[in-house]
């Protein structure tokens, strides 16, 4: 896959302030890659120096194998993007936000008619074409800002915290349409998020931030690979461990270490998913009632809190 | 260049306009103040209420100076035997015409108000900045927005004006005597400057001022030159001749020049997203 999106050491202030130091990120043609981090990371800068409308103080940004400043107009032609707010024309209809937003796009007159119907076929407004955006929900806004952004048929689309502001549920809808846009049109999308969970499901990698910066980025096994490679298995059986088998476990190789959590319930931590088959043999043979065995993995918001919080502790 | 985000910048920016009644309220009550209601008070109201246009011409001190110190060229257009039309060509031909010059002002200034920083306020300017469009296409857009119906509406305001200047006191006249000479440089020379004067301030202090009604409120305040116009007329320091616009519209298109240079500086990706740190 060829790199479309190089951000190399770059630095960008507002005023005195920078909001991005040493900020480096790659992302390649067809991956959906998350951008996470708290408020005030850089997210929503990144965003903005990545479609040029941001001059970097120092470093190099190039998207689609151009320098971004000097080609601002082409990248945002070939890029869409989703606002942290919606940045809907309230007082016009959702067919005259598409139309406007069609026609600075460049599309044709012919082509933005068609896009806008499919657009909001796509994302259920069609019945809504004609209603001024300020009668319309959050998440129905949400929607037809995601339209917005897909309306030229962008080859990169950027999503900056799409869920925010949202019900559970108009979050849910968002959620399913991202993951269709990712799944079904196979386009490289950057989702700016702090919603860990949404970028679990959704992206093939993620890259944290913090103060500006990338604190480190990869697929989730990567980095749980670099963060927290060990699997934590939970096993609960119906009477309480006896010594023996406590020292059983803890000689086993695959085994770094048993905590015993309640009197019937240990937490094992495990190199590979090997181990696992072993235990519940050794108890399936010792007669013991099995409960329950769940491996654990670390999950995202496990690698981010403690890359967040190890960031916190080389502060201090 | 690419004319076709230009105009529909512009034709975005007036169907929002026309949806904020905030925007066009003032834009409809002053023309009618101006327009059609003083009109009709001087030529059909007073001489209904057979109010002697003598007693209006010296019940005020400053209008009988104004008409005593009047430059020639000027004072031939009153006829001094007819009391009725010397009223109506004082007061109206003379007298409130820079109160005309506040409707270009106000149009521009609301519309460039609700343009700019009310595109701000509602948080929808990003959405635009990542459109293709450079910076001077939206710029373009946005002051096509507000010059061509401020100009538009003010052309329409005079051709209403003169109409109903001279059919309402047709009686007394028995002829077409509006526009008066000095109206044609006032409308024409002065009125566009005005209209980008108002916007290049609006853009200006749209910088500064994130909200519609804070930007319009201060940008407003330009409508204190034509305050000061209207005193020195009626101070006798300052009369509107021909000459004398055609030297004020001069130096209103530099200054106008000046500010539109500070504008397209002001007004570029960078800045406009400055008020928004992420």
């Amino acid at each position: 896959m060829s790199e479309i999106i190089h951000c190399r050491q770059v630095e960008f202030r507002y005023d005195q302030e920078f909001a991005l130091k040493d900020f480096s990120f790659h992302v390649r043609r067809g991956e959906v890659v998350a951008l996470l981090g708290p408020n005030g990371a850089g997210k929503t800068t990144s965003v903005r120096v990545m479609n040029g409308l941001l001059p970097v103080d120092a470093g190099s940004v190039s998207v689609f194998g151009m320098p971004v400043y000097e080609n601002g107009a082409e990248i945002r032609r070939r890029s869409g993007v989703l606002t942290e707010t919606p940045a809907l024309y309230e007082r016009l209809s959702a067919m005259q936000n598409l139309h406007f937003f069609g026609t600075m796009a460049d599309l044709e007159k012919g082509e933005i008619a068609a896009r806008s119907k499919l657009m909001l076929d796509v994302f259920g407004l069609a019945e809504r074409a004609d209603d001024r955006v300020d009668t319309f929900s959050k998440g129905m806004k949400q929607r037809l800002a995601i339209a917005r952004a897909m309306l030229h048929d962008p080859e990169l689309l950027f999503l900056d915290e799409p869920t925010s502001d949202l019900d559970p549920e108009a979050a849910r809808q968002v959620g399913d349409t991202i993951r269709e846009i990712s799944a079904r049109e196979k386009r490289t999308v950057i989702l700016c998020t702090h919603r860990l969970f949404e970028a679990e499901q959704v992206c093939d990698r993620v890259a944290i931030m913090k103060k500006g910066r990338v604190m480190a980025s990869g697929t989730l096994d990567d980095l749980r690979q670099a963060v927290s490679p060990q699997i934590a298995v939970r096993v609960r059986i119906a009477a309480p461990f006896l010594a023996d088998e406590i020292a059983w476990l803890k000689k086993q190789s695959g085994i770094s270490a048993v905590d015993l959590v309640e009197k019937n319930e240990i937490i094992l931590k495990v190199a590979d998913e090997t181990a696992t088959p072993l235990v519940v043999a050794y108890f399936v043979n010792k007669g013991a009632s099995i409960l329950a065995v769940e491996p654990k993995r670390a999950s995202l918001e496990d690698i981010y809190m403690h890359l967040q919080q190890n960031a916190r502790k080389e502060k201090a | 260049m690419n004319t076709r985000r230009v105009v529909a910048i512009a034709r975005k920016d007036w169907i929002e306009v026309r949806q904020n009644k905030y925007a066009w309220m003032p834009m409809l009550i002053l023309p009618m103040i101006f327009v059609v209601l003083m009109p009709l008070v001087f030529t059909l109201i007073l001489p209904a209420l057979a109010v002697d246009p003598q007693d209006v011409l010296s019940s005020d001190q400053d209008i009988e100076f104004f008409i005593n110190q009047m430059p020639e060229a000027m004072l031939r257009h009153i006829d001094l035997d007819k009391p009725m039309e010397a009223m109506i060509v004082t007061m109206l031909g003379f007298l409130f015409a820079p109160m005309f010059l506040i409707l270009p002002l106000m149009y521009a200034t609301i519309i460039a108000s609700e343009s700019f920083a009310g595109e701000r306020e509602r948080k929808t300017i990003e959405a635009l900045l990542y459109t293709p469009a450079s910076d001077a296409e939206l710029l373009l857009g946005k002051v096509a927005a507000a010059a061509i119906p401020s100009l538009a509406a003010t052309w329409i305001g005079f051709v209403i004006y003169t109409l109903i200047l001279n059919i309402a006191p047709y009686a007394h006249f028995q002829r077409i005597w509006f526009p008066l000479p000095t109206w044609w440089p006032l409308i024409f020379w002065i009125t566009p400057a005005l209209v980008v004067l108002g916007i290049a301030l609006t853009v200006i202090i749209s910088a500064k001022v994130q909200n519609f009604l804070g930007t319009y409120q201060t940008s407003g305040s330009v409508v204190l030159l034509v305050v000061a116009l209207f005193a020195g007329q009626i101070t006798g320091a300052l009369y509107l001749s021909v000459m004398v616009e055609m030297i004020i519209g001069a130096v209103l298109w530099v200054a106008a020049g000046v500010l539109g240079l500070v504008a397209v500086r002001t007004f570029n990706r960078k800045a406009l997203l400055a008020g928004s740190k992420q």
